[in-house]
């Protein structure tokens, strides 16, 4: 592998086209220069501090301190995930779902190709497993959001209907029977639009980055399309814990719909 | 009452309860009290749509013996806002050969089933709703507001249903605002104020 090192000369020449953005924003008004160094410096101290924390975690290669970073991108992918939702249940479950779901859905595709497709020694070779969960959770966490955001949302909108159902006898089931595949259809969607488009519309990021530091192209392809069946795979299992373990939050045992444990519906 | 078909003994929800109802097989009863005053939140807690507390009886079977779905088959909640889940009308309503009768009964267009929803009018909606709790044949009815938005015509119809219905055997609790209209169905009024009950004749 070969791949052309870059020089802190080099970033610096690179951020002079964050100084030209800020005079460009100073001459038109846009107000945004103040916001854009700011951001400038949060990337250039977080993606130090991100790559202080890889080597390390590198130079360790210990099962424990991996799945402390695991854990750690979990939480918050989870808080992320919840953050988004407009309507979200009352107390713990706000985000104990969406990062539950994302633990299942993370650690099990995670660990899967990592004992059975990628095979690095060992198993959980933190610079095979973090970017992996890394790029699974990123994907997983919008599925989720999108999802949940579709099923409470709809829940809240279609009350009349969906206890119209239960009050004629219907199932539950039957009941949250359309709002809960349409959630399940609204989280899947993005990342099948993205399997669509690969490399007809967009150059996914991970392969664009492995060409640049010299793996052939046809190789980096082969890991771009194992990291989108997983990507797919892990939004596929986390969608489906979030809204399942949603709705079965959102009734009780006498199958009554629940926006009461929403936080933002109150009880009539 | 000996031969009540729905007894309920401390009923509890919210501001309400605890209350004592029975409904006999056959009777209609009327529910009233002002805006607020909780006759949809009391109807709902009956049919189990909320939480709430309290003994409930369906005959001589107690509420938690029964599995939810068949409860509220059989004690069985008409809301003021009636509930649409499907395109057209017809796939709202079994298919047998009791709906036609009945729909023409309630003087609905012959061929609504096939309407798309959104073509139904307010009053249209509020009988097929009504026609939907009739098809199931509940032991019990609770009608919140079932004919507040109906012409004469149409309230006619609807009141000759409900009558038949608990002719038939079986119990009708109803909202209404209107006192021609209790006079004309019940000899039984229940007055909810405060959280409690009080029986009058109309």
């Amino acid at each position: 592998m070969n791949f052309i090192e870059l020089g802190y000369l080099d970033l610096a020449l690179a951020a002079s086209l964050i100084l030209l953005n800020a005079v460009l924003s100073l001459v038109l008004g846009l107000k945004l220069e103040k916001r854009l160094l700011i951001a400038a410096f949060r990337t250039v101290v977080q993606l130090t501090l991100m790559g202080l924390v890889l080597k390390t975690l590198f130079a360790l290669t210990s099962l424990f301190w991996t799945l402390v970073a695991a854990v750690v991108m979990i939480l918050f992918a989870g808080y992320e995930a919840s953050a988004r939702l407009k309507q979200t249940f009352a107390g713990f479950w706000a985000y104990g779902l969406g990062t539950g779901s994302m633990l299942a859905a993370g650690l099990i595709v995670t660990a899967f190709a990592l004992t059975t497709q990628i095979k690095p020694d060992p198993w959980y070779d933190p610079r095979y497993a973090l970017p992996l969960l890394g790029m699974i959770l990123g994907n997983t966490m919008t599925g989720i959001s999108l999802g949940l955001n579709s099923l409470l949302g709809n829940a809240v909108r279609e009350r009349i209907a969906i206890e119209a159902r239960l009050a004629l006898g219907h199932d539950i089931r039957a009941a949250l029977g359309g709002i809960v595949r349409e959630a399940m259809r609204t989280g899947l969607i993005p990342i099948i639009n993205a399997m669509a488009a690969a490399g007809v519309v967009s150059l996914p990021g991970m392969m664009t980055g492995q060409i640049l530091a010299g793996v052939p192209p046809v190789e980096a392809v082969k890991y771009q399309i194992l990291i989108m069946f997983l990507i797919a795979g892990g939004t596929a299992l986390g969608l489906l814990c979030a809204v399942y373990g949603s709705a079965w939050r959102l009734t009780d045992s006498r199958q009554r719909l629940r926006l009461d444990r929403l936080s933002t519906v109150k009880d009539e | 009452m000996g031969d009540a078909c729905l007894h309920v003994r401390g009923l509890k929800r919210l501001h309400l309860g605890p209350l004592d109802i029975d409904l006999a097989a056959g009777e209609i009863v009327c529910l009233r009290g002002e805006s607020g005053a909780g006759k949809t939140v009391l109807m709902r807690a009956i049919a189990d749509l909320d939480p709430n507390e309290g003994t409930l009886q369906l005959e001589t079977q107690p509420r938690e013996t029964i599995a939810p779905p068949l409860w509220r088959r059989r004690v069985c909640y008409l809301p003021a806002d009636s509930g649409w889940w499907a395109e057209t009308v017809g796939e709202h309503f079994p298919d047998n050969d009791q709906t036609a009768p009945l729909l023409k009964r309630l003087r609905l267009p012959h061929d609504v089933l096939g309407w798309p929803v959104r073509r139904l009018s307010t009053g249209e909606k509020q009988r097929l709703a009504l026609a939907r709790v009739l098809l199931l044949a509940p032991t019990v009815m609770l009608l919140d507001e079932p004919t507040s938005g109906l012409d004469s015509t149409a309230t006619e119809a609807a009141e000759t249903e409900i009558r038949k219905h608990a002719e038939n055997g079986g119990a009708v609790l109803f909202v209404s605002h209107d006192d021609a209209q209790a006079r004309r169905l019940t000899r039984r009024i229940l007055t909810l104020t405060d959280g409690r009950l009080c029986e009058s004749a109309p």
